[in-house]
């Protein structure tokens, strides 16, 4: 039959990655969009501007990224599920709205598509670098989830995952996209209605007793029950207070985060059975390391990939598993050593000798190439080769 | 000023068994969060209070009403008043009631904001509020100076005028928020003082009632960091300073002489109806549903 026909084509679409970031959020529930225009994350407000109305949804372009942040938030807050999307400069706009939605615990997505860095640095030049921005960069102590993607389909389930870890867990998500991935096209099946998992705010089963701050579920303004809510340390009501219960507090919603790290790290493996040169990355360089890496076992080298689409909270557990068969580790990045640091501190201390953590990075706007990964473990192979024969 | 009175009696009435005015107060403030963190002679409660009375007067819920507030002595609001209410953060208020209001357009949203808030770190929000249009109140609580942080030099202090970080008297002009708001297209537009209590209410009620961007800026009275710094130590010589650096609009026959003599014009700058954002918002979406723009 024609009509079947036609339907199965559409099933696959040719679209960009930001394109998917956009589908994958409206697919999520996605019902409110505030930003600012900054290369490489336009794409995803123009196509958010064309959607959102003909769903009912709210769009609106805003005077800069911190006013944008600042209404996810307030939209977020009249109940409805609320994303952003910018880049480098803007992201570094956006600490501040970042740091308050991480203490007032409101569910919201919050999408960078990384460039070249530090300030204006190169606009259309990908980039790695903001992975510790992304999890450190708002003051003070505080709750968010990293996530990233490495191919466009990824990047339409990675947004809908961020949904769902902004709304059951009420903290801001951050999706991070690299200007290749924004702006590369794939061919891919787009997921249909209920294919993927969609999660909604949980309500609180009693308006009686509800407290909106002590990990019973999400209340609405206009709901019936009237609280505060405030960016200074608070109280169950949203009171400030300060001291111990100050502190209570924090490590509350620290802790709602942290306890459940094993239950929020997604990621993706490549022969890890049997690795013993492990290579860790994320986003688009796990493309470079997964061909590296089949290249690699087909000359006989145990190489394994471990490609974390969590980048935080920190999935420390992994490691402590692979840490008894792998020699090696290698974290090919694009930026100058960032989630090394987190790689190394997770092996650190852990039973046994001590594990080599090696970092390849590269700044020039370019990607890592399969190549240089594949050439920078077998340059090491020879080097560890002829230090036996000396030996 | 008869007629609101009358509103407020009638509100009043509403609630069986409210036997004085303070019962009539408790109904609409926090008992828990006072007495607030306001210094005495802070005309901030005369806001307040003028607020909840304009609020009553229009008959609306407390459930349907959201205040949100900015940081700054004038921040504190929120925590005060038994509405829906949101401490955000410096100068971001309007935006976040944007994001509010644009999602629940049934809710009466509210701004409390500071001069620090609207002049300074947020004016890039008040000027695009102005703008936009979206039918928000934004009551611009202006002391002048930066009272919460100690009495810092603000964009709203008076030329001449000392502050901690202007010990000799600012070299800077002050800004003049009712013109820039006029210049951005806000559609109503409002001046008073906390001293003229009756016209504060009034001009409350007015602006809340407007369906579109409202701008109400109280000047009011900082004794502690303003007055100390310029000879006003005691709370009754600020509120005399403020009657006698304004003057009413209508008596201000040439706006120009009030200019000259160093004095602001308070009233009704502008009253002008314009559609508002969310109404348009919600024809576009009807036009978008039609039109099928960029088809898929």
């Amino acid at each position: 039959m024609p009509e079947r026909h036609v339907k199965a084509k559409e099933q696959q679409r040719l679209i960009q990655g930001n394109e998917a970031c956009a589908f994958g959020a409206l697919y999520a529930g996605c019902r409110f969009y505030a930003g600012y225009p900054i290369t490489p994350s336009s794409e995803i407000m123009e196509l958010m501007s064309r959607e959102l109305p003909k769903l009912g949804g709210v769009f609106i372009q805003m005077e800069d990224e911190i006013a944008s942040i600042s209404a996810v938030i307030g939209a977020s807050w009249a109940g409805v599920k609320a994303m952003t999307a910018t880049s480098g400069p803007g992201f570094s706009l956006m600490q501040e709205g970042i740091g308050y939605a991480a203490i007032t615990e409101t569910p919201c997505v919050i999408v960078d598509c990384q460039r070249w860095g530090p300030s204006t640095g190169q606009p259309t030049k990908t980039s790695q670098g903001d992975v510790m921005q992304a999890i450190w960069g708002t003051h003070g102590d505080h709750p968010v989830i990293v996530l990233t993607a490495s191919h466009v389909r990824d990047v339409f389930e990675m947004t809908v995952a961020a949904f769902n870890f902004a709304e059951q867990y009420r903290v801001p998500v951050i999706v991070l996209l690299d200007e290749v991935l924004s702006h590369m096209r794939e061919n891919i099946k787009m997921p249909e209605p209920g294919e993927l998992l969609v999660l909604e705010r949980r309500r609180p089963t009693s308006l009686a007793d509800f407290k909106p701050f002590a990990d019973q579920g999400f209340l609405p303004f206009g709901a019936g029950v009237r609280f505060n809510v405030t960016g200074m340390a608070h109280d169950e009501w949203g009171f400030p207070v300060q001291g111990e219960e100050a502190e209570r507090q924090l490590r509350r919603i620290i802790h709602k985060i942290n306890q459940n790290a094993a239950e929020l790290a997604l990621y993706e493996e490549l022969y890890l059975d049997d690795t013993r040169m492990l290579i860790v990355s994320y986003g688009i360089t796990s493309r470079a390391a997964a061909m590296a890496v089949e290249q690699l076992r087909a000359e006989g080298v145990p190489a394994g990939l471990l490609n974390l689409k969590t980048l935080w909270p920190f999935p420390d557990f992994l490691f402590e598993e692979l840490a008894p068969q792998i020699e090696h580790i290698l974290v090919p990045e694009l930026n100058l050593g960032q989630l090394v640091r987190e790689v190394q501190r997770a092996v650190q201390g852990l039973p046994g000798r001590s594990l080599p953590v090696e970092h390849l990075g590269r700044v020039d706007g370019s990607l890592i190439t399969p190549q240089q990964i594949y050439e920078h473990i077998r340059q090491r192979d020879q080097k560890g080769e002829r230090k036996e024969e000396r030996d | 000023m008869s007629t609101s009175v009358n509103a407020i009696k009638k509100a009043k009435e509403k609630k069986r068994g409210i036997k004085d005015m303070s019962e009539y107060y408790r109904e609409y403030l926090r008992a828990e969060e006072l007495p607030s963190v306001w210094c005495p002679g802070c005309g901030n409660g005369v806001i307040v209070k003028a607020l909840v009375d304009a609020v009553a007067a229009l008959g609306w819920e407390k459930d349907e009403v959201v205040v949100v507030g900015g940081i700054g002595c004038s921040g504190r609001t929120p925590f005060l008043l038994d509405y829906n209410t949101l401490h955000a953060t410096h100068g971001r208020a309007l935006a976040f009631a944007t994001g509010i209001k644009l999602t629940r357009p049934d809710l009466r949203v509210i701004v409390a904001m500071g001069d620090g808030d609207a002049a300074a770190i947020g004016g890039n929000h008040f000027i695009h509020a102005c703008r936009r249009n979206i039918d928000l109140t934004a009551i611009v609580f202006n002391n002048a100076i930066y009272g919460q942080t100690g009495g810092q030099l603000a964009p709203t202090t008076p030329q001449g005028k000392r502050s901690t970080t202007s010990l000799l008297g600012s070299i800077e002009p002050a800004f003049d928020l009712c013109q820039l708001a006029l210049g951005a297209g806000a559609g109503f537009v409002a001046r008073t003082t906390v001293f003229d209590f009756q016209e504060l209410r009034a001009l409350l009620k007015r602006a809340l009632a407007h369906k579109g961007f409202s701008v109400v800026e109280v000047l009011t009275s900082c004794p502690t960091y303003f007055g100390r710094l310029n000879d006003l130590r005691e709370p009754y010589e600020m509120l005399h300073y403020l009657k006698e650096t304004t003057i009413p609009l209508e008596e201000a026959a040439v706006l120009d002489e009030a200019k000259s003599m160093g004095r602001l014009p308070t009233g009704v700058f502008k009253d002008e109806q314009r559609i508002e954002y969310t109404e348009l918002y919600r024809q576009l979406c009807q036009m978008a549903r039609s039109a099928r723009v960029g088809s898929e």
